[in-house]
């Protein structure tokens, strides 16, 4: 019976393994669609930031209540899963509690803090369905945020519930376990009550020591098939973000927030324009296939990793002035699209044996329209509120490029107003001969 | 003062002479043309010759330092302007300047280097505070602002764009006004509406305009004077003041200008 369930554990941790495995090189290979860009100086300075941001929490904090609530299903995820190698062990060598002997009194001490964890964890999880059912609150409502309808709504609850499942899986196979050593039972050698679950041993009073064994090792398994199950559907959710905050956040843009990116091989084009003599190299940057960015391959693979970061807190379509006054433009929507848009990239690869064969269409326009672009004001709002340091902005900025430079598509007063810079060096319409004439009111 | 004093000096007349001012004062295109924030411009040159400062400004060789274009999506006509920009800056071999403008002074300080373009660039905010701490501008005159509330407003390219916060409001202390908060700010601050390009078209479609919002919550600190520091900022927070009927009892003004109606007072 043992050796049974020792070859199905291994079989099942295999196929978890291969499938978590071949969906990472999926999203890796996806995110390296997009263009080079370097983000591997400072490295110390990278450190610190991933540290305070992902692994402190820092930013989570600026919410201090749910930073609080949050910070207990981060602890509790961290550190129960020390307790899920025990569980793996076990499950391939056939033991239990492998850990019990070898840590001797601490091990009842080491169960407890993880059965405080895992309680903490249960009642965050459900406040977080209060906070989304019951308080609704706004950010996270599908009813005023179209992007959240559908899959992103049910994806949040089904985390959601899935870690209260586990949770409650944890503290009643412990407590049956408990039950069970109580009576003596062979498989299950005395470790003294834990500290949460005891509380549940009442529950058990009157079972038989089969069913009780059924149900612990019913417990047991639900326990850990949950949390392979967790390890493979993350990789298909927006919850992806406990993986990817640490990198995302190491390679995160380090320099002010203001600065756009320059555009070098549009230097060497102007300087010839104007005449100008280039220094060094005579030689012209090749012109690119395309200015901005059309779709995810033309946006830099730090923008497609943002992408598969966003956990869709909508904390920056709360802060975003366009968003707040009622118009198209949402921040969480952009790197929603942007993901998705990812995703299909990547199935067609898949389909196609590694290659992207052209479907016609593109992140501008199928995904992300010109009246979203239109509606941002560059204020960095959502670049500040997001935890894990993700961009809306510089993707809504490439975006913008491709229409204006390569389409030629701006707003009428748009057009006017590039006009005025070309021949008055003014955004408005007057003449450079009297950009000098308001030190002549000064000595009125 | 004599009428040499209120000259203003420019960098052609300069060079011309061998000297070289201390500071260049970039005074940007709304600084320039805008007759409200033209005001700005002759507040903020009256307190540089007040204080002694040697400064001097392009004239009718600055343009426009690209940021609307950058920002809209047209990199072209950007880097025309820069690169137009740069080259007569270095001409003149400037070494630090100072503008009252957020956005020029964004551009100038990040993206005018990828460019060429290297100059140790302050916001006036920040070069007022620097002045004060020096004991070189203080308060001074009646206080006309004593017991009065006065409310900053961030500008987003001086604020989250490149974290300036406790500069203007540094600078507003020295009013001995009540300096009150609103509800969001500094970090948290809203944008007035008119970045991003947003200032050279109509708003997109939506249930109200973002300098309504903004002033709605300006409103509610309950304070007479809304400071700014940014040309934009300045435009869309009269603008909202104007459309709640409010400017009888609410002003909007510049730091700068702050400074200077305390002394007249």
């Amino acid at each position: 019976m043992i050796l049974i369930q020792q070859i199905l554990f291994v079989l099942v941790l295999g196929v978890t393994a291969w499938l978590v495995y071949r969906r990472a090189s999926l999203i890796a290979r996806t995110i390296r669609l997009g263009r080079a860009e370097d983000r591997t100086d400072q490295p110390a300075r990278r450190m610190s930031t991933m540290l305070r941001v992902a692994f402190g929490q820092k930013k989570m904090f600026d919410r201090p209540v749910v930073g609080l609530l949050h910070f207990v299903v981060y602890a509790g995820f961290l550190l129960i899963n020390i307790e899920v190698l025990e569980i793996v062990l076990d499950g391939i060598l056939g033991q239990h509690r492998i850990f019990a002997p070898v840590l001797g009194d601490f091990y009842l001490v080491l169960i407890g803090f993880f059965e405080i964890l895992a309680l903490g964890v249960l009642l965050a999880c459900v406040l977080f369905l209060v906070r989304r059912w019951i308080m609704k609150v706004d950010r996270l409502q599908a009813a005023s945020h179209r992007e959240m309808r559908g899959w992103p709504e049910l994806d949040a609850s089904v985390i959601l519930l899935l870690e209260i499942v586990l949770m409650m899986a944890i503290l009643t196979m412990n407590a049956a376990d408990s039950a069970l050593q109580m009576r003596g039972s062979a498989h299950y050698p005395l470790t003294g009550n834990f500290l949460i679950s005891q509380a549940l041993i009442p529950l058990f009073t009157g079972w038989s020591e089969g069913s009780l064994i059924a149900f612990e090792r019913t417990a047991w398994w639900l326990h850990i098939l949950g949390i392979f199950g967790f390890a493979v559907y993350v990789t298909y959710s927006k919850h992806l973000h406990i993986a990817l905050a640490f990198p995302n956040t190491y390679f995160a843009r380090l320099i002010p927030r203001g600065t756009m990116q320059n555009m070098p091989e549009i230097t060497s084009e102007v300087q010839t324009m104007l005449g100008i003599a280039t220094e060094g190299s005579t030689e012209p940057l090749p012109v690119p296939e395309r200015f901005g960015a059309k779709d995810v391959q033309d946006l830099s693979w730090k923008n497609l990793m943002d992408a598969y970061s966003c956990t869709e807190c909508g904390r920056c379509t709360s802060a975003c002035p366009a968003n707040l006054t009622g118009k198209l433009l949402s921040p969480r929507k952009i790197m929603m699209d942007t993901r998705d848009r990812l995703e299909d990239v990547g199935r067609n690869m898949q389909q196609n044996g590694g290659q992207l064969v052209d479907d016609g269409k593109s992140l501008l326009g199928d995904y992300i329209l010109d009246e979203e672009l239109l509606a941002c004001t560059s204020c960095n709002a959502c670049v500040e509120e997001c935890p894990i340091l993700i961009n809306p902005l510089d993707i809504i900025l490439q975006l913008r490029r491709y229409r204006v430079m390569d389409e030629a598509q701006a707003p009428a007063s748009w057009n006017a107003m590039f006009q005025n810079l070309e021949t008055n060096q003014a955004p408005w319409k007057f003449s450079p001969a009297d950009r000098f004439n308001w030190a002549a009111d000064r000595q009125q | 003062m004599s009428d040499n004093a209120l000259k203003i000096p420019t960098m052609a007349e300069m060079a011309a002479n061998n000297e070289m001012p201390e500071v260049l004062f970039w005074v940007g295109c709304a600084g320039s043309f805008d007759d409200r924030y033209k005001k700005v411009t002759l507040a903020f040159t009256k307190i540089l010759d007040q204080v002694g400062i040697r400064f001097a400004v392009l004239g009718t060789e600055e343009s426009c330092t690209g940021d609307p274009a950058r920002r809209a999506g047209n990199e072209f006509t950007f880097q025309m302007l820069a690169l137009g920009n740069i080259q007569v800056l270095n001409m003149y071999g400037v070494k630090k300047i100072v503008t009252a403008c957020p956005h020029c002074f964004n551009t100038l300080k990040n993206e005018y280097p990828a460019l060429g373009g290297h100059y140790e660039v302050v916001h006036h905010s920040t070069f007022l505070q620097g002045l004060i701490n020096e004991g070189r501008l203080g308060l001074q005159g009646g206080g006309a602002f004593k017991g009065k509330k006065i409310t900053f407003h961030d500008s987003c390219y001086l604020g989250r764009a490149n974290d300036i916060y406790e500069a203007p409001r540094q600078v507003l202390e020295t009013l001995d006004a009540e300096l009150v908060e609103m509800k969001r700010c500094k970090t948290k601050g809203l944008c007035c509406g008119a970045g991003g390009g947003q200032m050279f078209k109509e708003p997109e479609p939506g249930r109200k305009d973002v300098n309504i919002e903004r002033v709605e919550e300006a409103i509610a600190t309950g304070a007479s004077t809304i400071a700014v520091a940014c040309p934009f900022c300045m435009v869309m927070m009269s603008d909202g003041v104007k459309n709640k009927e409010k400017e009888d009892q609410i002003r909007v003004y510049d730091l700068a200008e702050l400074l200077i109606a305390q002394q007249d007072s």
